[in-house]
């Protein structure tokens, strides 16, 4: 019963409510608001901090809708009226001037989080960053671990307060890696190279999702993100080394075929190449590599 | 010679009776959808601009392209333009006669552009160069065959208008669409000019 | 030989074995041929067919305009309903009851039908019953043109109904990114029939963006100088702006993907050298216009209810002119914003965010210049009020949330979520929706003769927008979970509750619909009571006020002289409305059976496009073309309505008694529209 009092009240009390609800010990549900990781934790201050720059002119605005509404509603006759009254500078010169001010200091925040948090931006650590190449296929996620010679198919394995270098395509339609818990989303896309960094501070199990629908088994497509003590990490790699499944030719040519709700898998890797194989298909036949961290799509445009 | 026909006014109307001014209204709405085909154009261009590099593995424009060839398939379509303002000039001066001996040499020139266009693109696909080669031959044939279309609806329009003409003489209505006739013909001169640099000279050049 | 006369089609399109479709297309078939069985039994067809199929006036056009969007509606909201309850279902080991394939037509379905079938044709409706009358026109720029423009739009949403029944409908979303909508991963015909639905309904939006550009321009009433123009007109204006500098782009974008899957071309393939990114790109610098485009002309009405309900002059006239202006410039600068995700560098990212976030500045300023139009005014609760008021308060919370998704940092946390999908039906429902129903209820009498029940109209209000907050505001939360959009299954037992509420948030708004449906039968069973008889049923400000209504076919008798803003509230207090006046003839469009019939031939071509009929394209393209031909062969395209009978018209008009609405068919309205010469 009692989980059904919070979207209820919330929605008719309307956003700010369960915002509040959450905020201050809100279960892991709420993950965008508990995040487990150093980027996801800026992105949340971020999110909260213009959500409240925000509300300080529209909460106004709203208060003053209702209480001018009722004010000067036809049957009260004691409030003013002036029919012929439509300029005032001083009002119009308010109403310009504040919210170019609140755009000003988001537009600053922008600009600062835009760099400071850009998926392509690397965390700066003692610990060496890891490397994992993430490729999206139909409909699963392929993970795999250049430096350990594994992959692993919907269950992402990383040690805690290690850097993690995620290097993603797509063997199939456009896909988007997404983490909630430790923050960032980035597209993966067939041919091109997309990057995103993150870490996770706390050991503990975090969901992560397609967010960009593509196609039949698209609600499947989620993974597990399992974060660890660097011990149990490189533990678990041994195990997955000596596991017995590989990953070669065969296994890959069966795996690339379409399937929905595919369990976890864990492979040591025989393909060593297997991530820039997969890219290259289309981009030995192209010569534009759009994908680097540098040109962007807008670039491509203007050429 | 200017005879005693109802001035033309183009861009400027009476305002007393608005929707009498049938001519201008209709060049202005024309002119307005030249604008949208700009746009439509502008954003083949930028198609073309990031494509024109992925070749696939197939041909580039330098392998291509056969410069001297469409000099002259321009040169007909510049001349054409030529002469559709010349039509336009016998227009004004209520001649009938020369307005269609004009008229018919814009679409001969015309039809001899877009036969050039045809030959060149059947010479291509032939040798397996067609649109499905590669993103740069599918941007280059769209952006190109886009033009054609445009030229082949401008030549069945000139058509269509001669047999008017020959029906009916040089009336009010008539004249408002060979202004518009007109219009678009230069028009699609322009869309030439860009496409004959930037696709085929620079085609070439890079 | 089969597949020369076939193409594709083969009686294994129709889909038998989904109950759920086939109950819908019999029922509807059955609704459609009752319809127009009635039709039949009362003789009405060539009344139809003569009197508003063919008819190139303004007002018909736009209320044929406006019931398409209405029929729409319900259209695009079943889909909406069904979304939810599998939502609301779906959980853990529940399935919920659609297949994917079909879940993902709906939400495709949904999408493409709510922006180009409803909001696009209602608005355009709108515009066209309104600005001529409002600018004193005598019609729009080119009637026959108009025609055309609905013919177009009407057939492209005929084929995607038809979607339903024959073959299916894009299952790859609204938006159709490649390399999904590629043929590789989907040979049907479901995106053919996305890519054609729109693509010529664009071509008629395009024709009527310019047709009512030149009308705004060029035929406004002498003295209506643009800065005295009412502020419908110039959202109108900015707004088919925005339409003739966004369209083509869609029209290039479908076009190349066209391309790609007829004739195996590689623009935005994954081999061959395509590029996806060129498809985001294209389709967004339409697309994002493209909202403004539906929410500009609700603006431009909240400014005119406003104004008119609370007998005050609009505040800050001028500052509501160059915040329309501002907004359509920036319209073009933000497209990027819809994907931030997919990896552009920070500068870009960071350009594209504040540029979308300077758009707030301009909407701000309106949303408090309503306000202040409100302030010391005579506020007048009527529906439209509400619905205006509703709006003001609710797209705050949206304008706070889109702000919020234009930051870069927390895009990344909220793109493609239920947080999303949140931000936007609360921008596009009261922006752009709940004005088009206050529209409806403003401009409804002077359309019709009579009123809107208001009682009706108030319960509808309440119910949809109390269903609105119960429906949306758990998708923030949902998003703010890491719930992703377009989910046909989950295993997360804390997003269902919010789902279950916002299904309840559905049903309510359901409840709104048919408070709607019970308004339109109770007013017209109840015209008499609900009459209006004064043309200005309101005490209106702007010119469409100052005539008869229904307007006769040519509007103004008497084209006016304008010399203030608010030019018939100046005409009143001067009492100069009532003179007696000198009458002139007047030229008239004729009615032209060429608009249906390029509507048909469109459909068709359509149609022999999805399935791959060469010969019935070529036919129909040809068709086109002979209708085009024919047309400008036509010399009779106007004729003349002589003094004497316009004389007759008016003082019919104006005489109460022998005033009849359109419903009737009765002898005003021959007078009024077949424009026979009179006895």
């Amino acid at each position: 019963m009692k989980k059904w009092i919070i979207p209820w009240t919330g929605a008719l009390l309307l956003c700010p409510s369960w915002l509040w609800a959450c905020t201050g010990n809100c279960g892991d549900q709420w993950a965008v608001l508990t995040p487990r990781g150093m980027i996801a934790s800026h992105e949340k201050t971020l999110i909260l901090t213009a959500l409240g720059l925000m509300l300080l002119v529209v909460v106004p605005v709203i208060v003053m809708t209702f209480l001018f509404a009722w004010k000067y509603r036809a049957s009260n006759p004691r409030a003013d009226y002036a029919p012929d009254w439509d300029h005032s500078t001083l009002i119009e010169v308010v109403v310009w001037t504040i919210p170019t001010l609140i755009v000003a200091v988001l537009g600053y925040l922008v600009w600062i989080s835009s760099h400071t948090l850009s998926p392509y931006r690397s965390i700066v650590s003692k610990q060496p960053p890891l490397e994992v190449q993430v490729v999206a296929m139909d409909w699963k996620w392929l993970f795999i671990y250049p430096e350990w010679h594994i992959a692993t198919v919907n269950q992402l394995v990383i040690p805690t307060g290690v850097p993690v270098h995620f290097s993603l395509t797509s063997d199939a339609v456009m896909s988007s890696f997404f983490i909630p818990q430790l923050g960032g989303q980035i597209y993966a896309m067939a041919g091109m190279k997309t990057h995103l960094h993150l870490i996770a501070d706390q050991p503990g199990v975090f969901q992560g999702y397609n967010t960009q629908f593509s196609g039949q088994g698209f609600s499947g497509m989620m993974f597990e993100t399992v974060a660890t003590s660097r011990e149990a990490f490189l533990e678990w790699v041994h195990q997955v080394q000596t596991g017995g499944l590989v990953l070669d030719r065969i296994t890959f040519t069966a795996l690339e075929k379409p399937s929905i709700n595919e369990p976890h898998r864990l492979y040591s890797l025989a393909l060593p190449d297997l991530f820039d194989n997969i890219l290259s298909q289309d981009t030995t036949l192209r010569t534009m590599t759009m994908m680097s961290p540098s040109p962007a799509p807008m670039a491509a445009i203007e050429d | 010679m200017i005879t005693a026909q109802p001035p033309l006014v183009i861009g400027n109307i009476e305002r007393e009776h608005p929707e009498h001014d049938s001519v201008g209204l209709a060049t202005f709405g024309f002119w307005l959808y030249l604008m949208t085909d700009c746009v439509l154009f502008a954003a083949l261009f930028a198609t073309y601009a990031v494509l024109h590099q992925n070749f696939a593995g197939g041909p580039t424009g330098k392998d291509l392209f056969d410069i001297p060839y469409v000099f002259v398939e321009t040169l007909c379509l510049l001349l054409s333009s030529t002469t559709a303002g010349f039509a336009l000039l016998s227009m004004q001066r209520q001649d009938r006669i020369r307005l269609l001996y004009w008229l018919g040499l814009t679409v001969l020139l015309g039809m001899g552009f877009i036969g050039m266009e045809i030959h060149e693109f059947i010479r291509l696909m032939s040798a397996g160069n067609g649109p499905q080669r590669s993103g740069f031959l599918s941007a280059f044939f769209t952006l190109v065959g886009t033009h054609g279309l445009h030229v082949t609806i401008g030549l069945l329009w000139m058509i269509n208008m001669i047999l008017q003409i020959r029906r009916r003489g040089i009336t009010v209505p008539i004249q408002s669409r060979l202004i518009r006739l007109s219009l678009f013909w230069h028009f699609l001169d322009l869309i030439w000019i860009g496409v004959f640099t930037l696709v085929y000279l620079m085609g070439v050049s890079s | 030989m089969e597949e020369l006369i076939f193409g594709r089609l083969t009686l294994r399109e129709i889909p038998y074995d989904n109950p759920i479709i086939m109950a819908t297309l019999g029922g509807s078939t059955m609704l459609l041929l009752c319809i127009a069985f009635l039709i039949w039994y009362h003789g009405k067809w060539s009344y139809l067919w003569k009197e508003w199929f063919t008819s190139v006036d303004h007002k018909r056009i736009g209320i044929m305009y406006v019931v398409l969007a209405l029929i729409m509606l319900l259209r695009g909201f079943a889909d909406a309903l069904l979304m939810r309850t599998q939502q609301a279902l779906a959980e853990g080991s529940a399935q919920g009851y659609l297949p994917p394939d079909h879940y993902n037509q709906i939400f495709s379905a949904h999408g493409t039908i709510m922006i180009i079938f409803v909001a696009m044709p209602f608005f355009i409706g709108l515009m066209n019953i309104v600005v001529p009358l409002q600018i004193g026109a005598r019609d729009v720029a080119y009637p026959f043109l108009n025609s055309v423009s609905f013919w177009l739009t009407a057939s492209s949403a005929a084929l995607v109904m038809l979607s339903l029944g024959l073959g299916n409908f894009s299952h790859a979303g609204w938006s159709g990114y490649p390399p999904l909508s590629e043929k590789h991963y989907s040979p049907g015909p479901g995106v053919d029939y996305w890519i054609w639905g729109l693509q010529l309904g664009g071509v008629g939006t395009l024709m009527t963006g310019i047709n009512f550009f030149v009308t705004i321009l060029r035929l406004r009433a002498p003295g209506m100088t643009l800065m005295k123009m009412p502020i419908f007109s110039w959202t109108i204006l900015v707004t088919n702006v925005l339409i003739m500098l966004a369209f083509p782009a869609l029209t290039v974008v479908l076009a190349l993907l066209a391309l790609d899957r007829y004739a195996g071309m590689h623009f935005f393939t994954n081999h061959g050298g395509g590029n996806l990114m060129l498809f985001t790109n294209l389709f967004w610098i339409w697309g994002h216009p493209e909202v403004y485009i539906v929410i500009l002309p609700a603006f431009g009405i909240y400014s005119e209810v406003a104004a008119t309900f609370s007998r005050k002059r609009l505040f800050g006239y001028t500052s509501m002119v160059y915040a329309s202006v501002a907004i359509a410039m920036l319209s073009f600068m933000v497209w990027l914003h819809h994907f931030f995700t997919m990896g552009a560098g920070a500068n870009v990212n960071a350009f594209f965010g504040i540029a979308t976030m300077i758009i707030a500045i301009p909407t701000g300023v309106k949303v408090f210049n309503w306000l202040f139009t409100f302030y010391r005014g005579r506020i007048e609760f009527t529906t439209p009020v509400l619905w205006t008021l509703g709006f003001i308060v609710t797209f705050c919370i949206g304008g706070m949330t889109g702000v919020l998704l234009a930051v870069p940092g927390a895009d990344f946390e909220l793109h493609n979520s239920e947080f999303l999908i949140a931000h936007f039906h609360n921008m596009l429902i009261p922006g752009a929706l709940f004005g088009y129903f206050a529209g409806y209820a403003y401009w409804f009498p002077k359309v019709f003769g009579f009123k809107l029940d208001e009682v009706w109209g108030k319960r509808a209000f309440w119910l949809w927008i109390v269903g609105f907050y119960l429906a949306f505001m758990p998708l923030y939360a949902l998003g703010f979970m890491g719930m992703p959009r377009r989910l046909l299954h989950y295993d997360n037992s804390h997003w269902q509750p919010y789902l279950v509420v916002a299904l309840g948030g559905t049903l309510i708004i359901f409840g709104g619909i048919l408070c709607q449906i019970l308004q339109l039968t109770f007013s017209i069973r109840n015209r008499a009571q609900l009459r209006d008889e004064t043309g200005d049923p309101w005490d209106g400000r702007t010119l469409e006020w100052s005539i008869p209504s229904p307007p006769p076919a040519y509007n103004f008798a008497r084209i006016p002289q304008i010399h203030t803003r608010d030019a018939f509230h100046s005409m009143k207090k001067q009492a100069r409305h009532a003179e007696e006046v000198d009458y002139e003839a007047i030229l008239l469009p004729r009615s032209s059976s060429l608009g249906p019939i390029m509507g048909g031939l469109t459909f068709v071509l359509g149609f022999s496009l999805v399935w791959y009929l060469w010969w019935s394209a070529i036919l129909a393209l040809a068709g086109l073309l002979g209708c085009v031909i024919v047309r400008s062969w036509d010399e009779h395209t106007e004729e003349e309505l002589s003094a004497q009978e316009v004389r007759a018209i008016e003082t019919a008009l104006r005489h109460p008694n022998a005033s009849v609405s359109y419903a009737e068919g009765l002898p005003i309205q021959k007078l009024t529209f077949e424009r026979h010469p009179l006895p």
